[in-house]
């Protein structure tokens, strides 16, 4: 019976909230006679909120496109990328982006964006699934390969060259200076030299 | 500016609002014409013509800010009296070899320095390796003591040669060259010098269209020129500002994955000039130069030790031996030739899409399906990694897929928010970015597939005794791994590029502190400081709001945290600022230091007064008045007696393809231009040639606001995609009629390279000109479109050819010749036939070859 | 209820039932400094999670998407208007003076745009606009030689994309061009003091915030369509997927949290502008004011003026031309301006009547 009295009780009190919560009622008994304002407002718009302030953290941000580097900042929910919008603080932007910066968040979460790693064999008309570990090594293969067989120690009259001109790169320029670090760094020392980037076009 | 940098431009209009005047100069109306004071349409490639009028104007009518000029430019320095102009010998300078089509420089020197100068072989080398690119962070050797002549009046002074170079080119033949009314021409003479001077500054903004021209660093000098004439350098609201189109692309340069640099623009050995390290070392500073980059042993000897760790020893020259060597031009676009035929293996892109966005399209795709392998790393599915299968030459037969041996791996990429690192923006500062999440999948950042690639080679070549394999194994390649996907830390490589001491561990705080006993290590010395107190200074981010409007401590710029180049040029020689409204880095007597809104681009405590003794060198070298300090004499150059490869001063040359024979001088494109002569790699005919007239229109093209380069990061979101949908064309009226082209109907654009289509748009933002007395249509794409994406098309990149700047090998890719015709292009192998047929008409028979220097008869029996 | 209620002069959220209103908030569109980057329809989207609007290629300057339709709340107008005189605000010859310039062929082209209107997705989309239709029709069509009938019309739609562009006073089609402008405007819903939409929702899915701003509650809208006539500017619209009536919120649940609505905080010139109405009616005057100073003497506001057919806008904007020429009515008025006196007596009657019902249906329910 206890079980019962309480049902009851949140039937009416739900009861009463709905009818309270009715528009007609509100409108009728408040101070929106004509029931375009405070009386028609809907649970859903009184509960609104904005996803930023429900972020669970704001990573501070640069934008990718081009390289005014105006300040982003990156909002995250449950792991995952909720908004990306300005950050007011640059004295870069003030805040500001223009549509591909707007467009931020939908580069990140599209889900057009490839997610797995894919390889065309020679020949081949059609891509093919390959694990991401077994690519670094096959890659890693081809690379001492072609190292091997393009290396040139020295030129006719005896001067180091130690370098291979088998091996191409072209880098975009959307990559982190700490990264083409590395791949310099990396390259230079296998003899590789022929590594480009944007910046050349 | 606003249409590829719509945030930047806020800027603009914010000095518009406080009454800055506003003048657009472009070959179409654009966006930032919209909203310009002053607009003026201008033939493409005709821009040294226009600027050269400028110079002209300041130096006849005395505009220039002569204190200035005097106290911080080479002005009054006296040139070889070897020295010959383009003036005196039609379109050449003094020292032209026909054979390498390249200078020896010996005779542009200062007077009783011409021993110093380049070799014409040297000169054909430096042309190979992009040599000018070096001067990104300073200035050529040169030496510091040259004779002067401070009252300009000597005929052999800098001053005085600039002024006969320039003094052809009136407000007459600008407007006979650009198309461009006298008066208007002369509004901006007026407002330019008129804005300029001690209480006024005047900004120059390009964007980076400039550099792809066969004379694009020659069109950046001219600039140049009129800044320093007018004291526009070193002082707030003026300056040369380049608008680079990549996030990263200003890093890219100093941190660079370019084949001829190393980090901080050291070059890349070269197996002759550079065999001994001491010679490399020599080569990257003059024994006797003046400045701060008379300290280069120490920079390399850092970034040797930051690449051998504790193996680099002064006995082994810290590994200079491991070094590979250029032998000559190793750029993306002989890369791409040599794809082609064969000598390629393997290929990465990373975050490139060459078959969109690299000019020759369908050499580029042709190259790449002529590798072993090739990987492709990027956030979407882009054309470069699909050539095989969706590209153009599928359709034509050039391409069959079951042929075509390339093997391809499409590596997911990590975008911006899935890792955490620096990029250098446009106006050199690094800001730091925090990592938001994890990447999904098999997306990995370049860090991640850098780092474990080199891992997985080193474990493989692990024991190896071969020489070869020394450099690598030596290699230091411990980087703290973090997270389940073992990312390498961001922070952990930015520390290595700052330097630190190497018995100490202590970071460095300023490149003043790096040793050249290999006592420290760095891997790139202009960004020493961005760890300055072990704080990653990059990640400053102290609002905008609460500092004043250099806004220090807001990332971090290099070198040395400077927000303005060469600042000591806003005070006077004494150190006084010009003006109190211009004030900005001064002499304060009583403190005895450089004080002001910016961190002084000049020694912080040496007065102005300072003289260096009697053959001083380096720093000591550097006056207390030469506000230049990274140029070998810490002067401002309005001549260039070295570094260039076309030429001491900035000349009207056509660009390679040209509807009009060049109206200055007989010499008609520029005659150290890089030239590929092949038989997939043609030319359109130019004047005095013969057949120019089978393309018969100017084109140019560039970005739209709405979508990014080659479109992997714009043609893949809906949201950009929808705002410009489709490939298109824009024409003027009179061109629409002249070829029967209807707006928002189909029309086909043809080089000696291809043919494509798109979408009219019959739009008045587009202008004939009347040029040397004819009138010269043009027309603008954007270059956006290829095969994958929400929105697919032509890609105008495929119009045109590869033809490079000498300096630094870039593409000329802002202005061609073409013809355009109604409705859309032919498909399947008719395409390859009806292209063939423009190439025939042209005179692109076999045997044809491209004259690089105008032959002297060359109009004789022209019309 | 106010006897202003209906029509003329009003502070909104107060009238519809809060008594402790925030400052009436709205946006000062200045199409001035409007550079046409089209960012606000991105981050709105990005916001607001609004569908795309489809791939077409429209034609219209650079307007692809074509107007404010139920799936872009914020749309970029573009109007390249060639002058045979010299631009105000410049004292210095047309950009185009003395170049080898024959007659324009922007009306022809303006014909082929309107025939080039592409289907939007949505209901009723974008609208035709006749006038300018046959205005550009009749205009200068013989120069590029082709009739429109025999025009290509690739998305297959005949509809007008909204923005009349018919010729400027003093603009001969036959008199060569001299000078050009490139006028850019970032339109919106206006979040009328008066609004149409909101008077004819039956559901209460539209209402009044305590913003003073308009707002179409997804939860509560049934599709009925009532509101898209009654909306002096064409601005509501329904998507086809799923019925409903979707516009701009004024980023209803950002202003919640104090937050400005996406499309003014990514502005990068500041062409949008939010904040309390009263202020940015301040700030829109003295702008004016000193452009008017600057020359620039084709300055003037639309929807500032709270005795106007809507009551003023909570959206109002800088124009530097007529407001026909940006597409937007000249003369905009709320419907239900006329019946002010027929609500006033029958209106009262029938409430009357619902409040009976609803005290009878809510006693039977306790």
């Amino acid at each position: 019976m206890r079980v019962r009295e309480s049902w009851v009780r949140v039937v009416i009190v739900g009861v009463k909230t709905w009818i309270e919560g009715w528009p007609v009622y509100r409108q009728l008994t408040g101070s929106d006679p004509l029931g375009r304002g405070a009386a028609a407002q809907s649970a859903r718009s009184k509960s609104l909120t904005a996803r930023t302030e429900t972020a669970d953290r704001v990573a501070k941000s640069v934008c990718p496109y081009c390289a005014v580097g105006c300040g982003q900042r990156i909002f995250v929910k449950d792991e995952k990328v909720v908004q990306i919008e300005g950050d007011p603080d640059s004295p870069i932007s003030r805040g500001r982006l223009c549509p591909k910066g707007s467009a931020s968040l939908s580069l990140v979460t599209s889900d057009r964006r490839q997610q797995k790693v894919l390889y065309r064999r020679p020949y081949a008309t059609d891509w093919e699934e390959l694990e991401l570990d077994t690519a670094m090594e096959m890659i890693a293969d081809r690379v001492l390969a072609a190292r091997d067989a393009t290396w040139e120690d020295k030129d006719d009259e005896g001067r180091p060259l130690n370098r291979t001109l088998g091996i191409s790169s072209l880098g975009g320029a959307t990559l982190d200076n700490e990264e083409n670090y590395l791949i310099k760094k990396l390259f230079t020392a296998i003899g590789a030299i022929q590594i480009e980037n944007q910046a050349r076009i | 500016m606003a249409e590829a940098h719509p945030v930047g431009f806020q800027w603009v209009i914010e000095a518009k609002n406080r009454g800055a005047k506003v003048i657009h100069v472009d070959p179409r109306f654009t966006r930032t014409s919209a909203l310009a004071h002053t607009y003026l349409p201008v033939r493409a490639g005709a821009d040294i013509a226009f600027l050269g009028g400028v110079v002209n104007y300041i130096l006849s009518n005395e505009k220039d800010f002569r204190e200035y000029v005097v106290a911080y430019t080479n002005a009054s320095m006296i040139v070889s009296e070897d020295f010959q102009d383009t003036e005196d010998l039609d379109g050449l300078f003094s020292g032209y070899d026909p054979e390498t089509n390249t200078y020896d420089q010996s005779s542009w020197q200062y007077a009783g320095q011409q021993d110093e100068g380049q070799g014409q072989g040297e000169s054909h080398v430096d042309r190979e390796t992009a040599s000018g690119l070096e001067q990104e962070s300073h200035g050529p050797p040169i030496p510091a003591d040259v004779p002067r002549d401070p009252t300009l009046q000597d005929p052999r002074c800098v001053y005085q040669v600039l002024k006969r170079h320039y003094a052809r080119y009136t407000p007459e033949v600008v407007e006979r060259l650009c198309g461009v009314p006298q008066e208007k021409f002369l509004e901006v003479c007026e407002a330019w010098t008129a804005n300029s001077g001690r209480e006024r500054t005047t900004a120059l903004v390009y964007s980076v269209g400039w550099t792809q021209h066969s004379v694009g660093v020659q069109y950046i000098r001219t600039g140049a020129i009129i800044q320093l004439l007018l004291g526009n350098m070193g002082r707030p609201g003026g300056g040369v500002m380049a608008l680079r189109g990549h996030a990263s692309i200003q890093g890219s340069t100093d941190i660079p994955t370019l084949f001829n640099l190393l980090p901080g623009y050291l070059p890349m050995p070269h197996f002759k000039q550079h065999q001994l390290f001491d010679q490399w070392i020599d080569a990257i500073r003059h024994p006797e130069q003046a400045g701060f980059w008379a300290n280069a042993k120490s920079y390399a000897v850092s970034l040797l030790k930051s690449y051998w760790g504790d193996a680099a020893t002064a006995e082994n020259d810290y590994g200079y031996g491991w070094m590979p060597r250029l032998t000559g031009d190793h750029g993306t676009y002989q890369q791409v030739l040599d794809m082609i035929d064969g000598k390629v293996k393997g290929y990465f892109l990373l975050g490139q899409n060459p078959a969109v966005g690299s000019a020759h399209g369908k050499a580029q795709r042709l190259g790449m399906a002529n590798l072993d392998w090739l990987v492709v790393r990027d956030l979407f599915m882009i054309e470069s990694a699909t050539f095989w299968k969706n590209g153009p030459e599928i359709g034509t037969g050039e391409i069959v897929p079951e042929e075509c041996k390339t093997e391809v791996f499409f590596m997911p990429a990590a975008s911006h928010a899935e890792k955490s690192g620096t990029f250098t923006q446009t106006q050199r500062m690094l800001q730091w970015r925090e990592q938001a999440v994890e990447p999904s999948g098999d997306a990995r950042s370049e860090l991640w597939f850098f780092y474990h690639l080199g891992r997985i080679i080193r474990e493989r070549l692990a024991g190896s005794t071969r020489p070869r394999d020394a450099g690598i194994l030596n290699l230091t390649w411990d980087y703290e791994l973090h997270g389940e996907l073992e990312e390498p830390s961001g922070e952990d490589v930015l520390k290595e590029i700052n330097g630190y001491d190497v018995t100490t561990g202590k970071l460095l705080s300023s490149f003043t502190e790096m040793k050249s006993d290999g006592s420290t290590s760095g891997g790139c010395w202009i960004y020493t400081g961005v760890y300055k107190d072990g704080v990653n200074q990059a990640a400053r981010r102290k609002p905008g709001s609460e500092q004043n409007y250099v806004a220090r401590e807001w990332g971090w710029a290099w070198p040395a945290d400077r927000r303005t180049l060469y600042n000591r040029a806003s005070a006077d020689p004494d150190g006084k600022p010009w003006s109190e409204r211009k004030k900005y880095v001064w002499w304060d007597e009583a403190k005895g230091e450089w004080v002001g809104d910016d961190v002084p681009d000049f020694e912080k405590t040496k007065p102005p007064s300072y003289r260096p003794a009697e053959g001083a060198t380096g720093v000591e070298a550097i006056s207390g008045d030469d506000a230049f300090i990274m140029q070998g004499d810490g002067k401002g150059w309005l001549y260039a007696p070295s570094g260039l490869i076309d030429g001491p001063m900035p000349t009207h040359y056509e660009p390679a393809e040209s509807t009009v024979r060049n109206p200055l001088y007989g010499q008609q494109a520029n005659p150290t231009r890089k030239v590929y002569e092949r038989s997939d790699n043609l030319t359109n005919p130019s004047p005095p040639e013969r057949h120019a007239e089978v393309f018969p229109y100017v084109f140019s093209t560039s970005r739209l606001t709405e979508h990014h380069t080659a479109g992997g990061m714009s043609r893949q979101l809906a949201y950009l995609s929808e705002l410009q949908p489709e490939m298109f064309v824009e024409v003027s009226p009179e061109l629409a009629a002249e070829r029967g082209l209807e707006h928002m109907g189909w029309a086909h654009m043809v080089t000696a390279r291809a043919a494509i289509e798109a979408r009219v748009m019959v739009t008045d933002r587009l202008a004939p000109l009347r040029i040397d007395g004819r009138v010269v249509h043009q027309l603008w794409m954007p270059y956006h479109w290829g095969s994958e994406g929400l929105v697919t098309g032509d890609s105008a990149n495929d119009l045109i050819g590869i033809t490079l700047d000498p300096n630094v090998l870039i593409q000329e890719s802002k202005v061609g010749t073409c013809d355009i015709q109604p409705g859309r292009r032919p498909t399947g192998p008719e395409l390859l036939t009806y292209v063939q047929g423009y190439r025939d008409r042209a005179g692109l028979t076999p045997g044809h070859r491209t004259p690089i220097e105008t032959p002297r008869d060359a109009d004789d029996g022209q019309q | 209820m106010g006897s202003n209620s209906l029509y003329g002069p009003l502070d909104p959220a107060p009238d519809a039932g809060y008594t402790d209103a925030p400052p009436r908030m709205g946006f000062f569109t200045d199409t001035s400094v409007c550079i046409g980057c089209k960012a606000c329809e991105v981050a709105c989207k990005t916001w607001n999670a609004v569908p795309d609007d489809g791939f077409d290629l429209l034609g219209h300057s650079y307007d692809n998407t074509g107007g404010l339709t139920a799936n872009s709340w914020r749309h970029v107008a573009f109007i390249e208007q060639p002058r045979s005189s010299s631009g105000a605000g410049t004292d210095v010859p047309g950009a185009f003076a003395g170049l080898p310039v024959g007659p324009s062929s922007v009306p022809a082209t303006n014909v082929v745009a309107a025939r080039a209107g592409a289907d939007t997705g949505t209901s009723p989309g974008i609208r035709p606009a006749v006038d300018a239709l046959a205005a550009a029709a009749t205009a200068g069509t013989e120069f590029l030689g082709t009739a429109p009938a025999t025009q290509a019309s690739p998305a297959g739609g005949a509809q007008f994309l909204g923005m009349p562009m018919t010729d400027l006073p003093g603009r001969v089609n036959e008199a060569p061009r001299t000078d050009f402008r490139w006028l850019m405007m970032s339109n919106v819903c206006k979040h009328c003091t008066h609004a149409g939409c909101l008077d004819v929702c039956p559901t209460g899915a539209l209402f009044r915030t305590e913003f003073g701003t308009v707002v179409v509650q997804e939860d509560i809208c049934n599709g009925c369509g009532y509101c898209i006539s009654a909306c002096p500017y064409g601005v509501i619209d329904r998507r086809e997927d799923d019925g409903r009536a979707w516009k701009c919120t004024l980023c209803y649940d950002r202003l919640g949290d104090g937050l400005e609505p996406a499309c003014a905080k990514a502005c990068p010139t500041e062409s949008i502008q939010f904040g309390e109405l009263s202020e940015l009616r301040e700030r829109a005057a003295r702008r004016v004011e000193t452009l008017h100073e600057n020359g620039v003497a084709e300055a003037r506001l639309y929807g500032n003026d709270p005795s106007d057919g809507v009551g003023g806008d909570g959206a109002f904007f800088l124009l530097l031309d007529e407001p026909e020429v940006y597409g937007l009515p000249p003369d905009p008025h709320v419907p239900t301006r006329d019946i002010v006196l027929m609500w006033k007596r029958a209106g009262l009657a029938a409430l009357t009547m619902a409040a009976t019902a609803v005290v009878a249906f809510a006693g039977r329910r306790q």
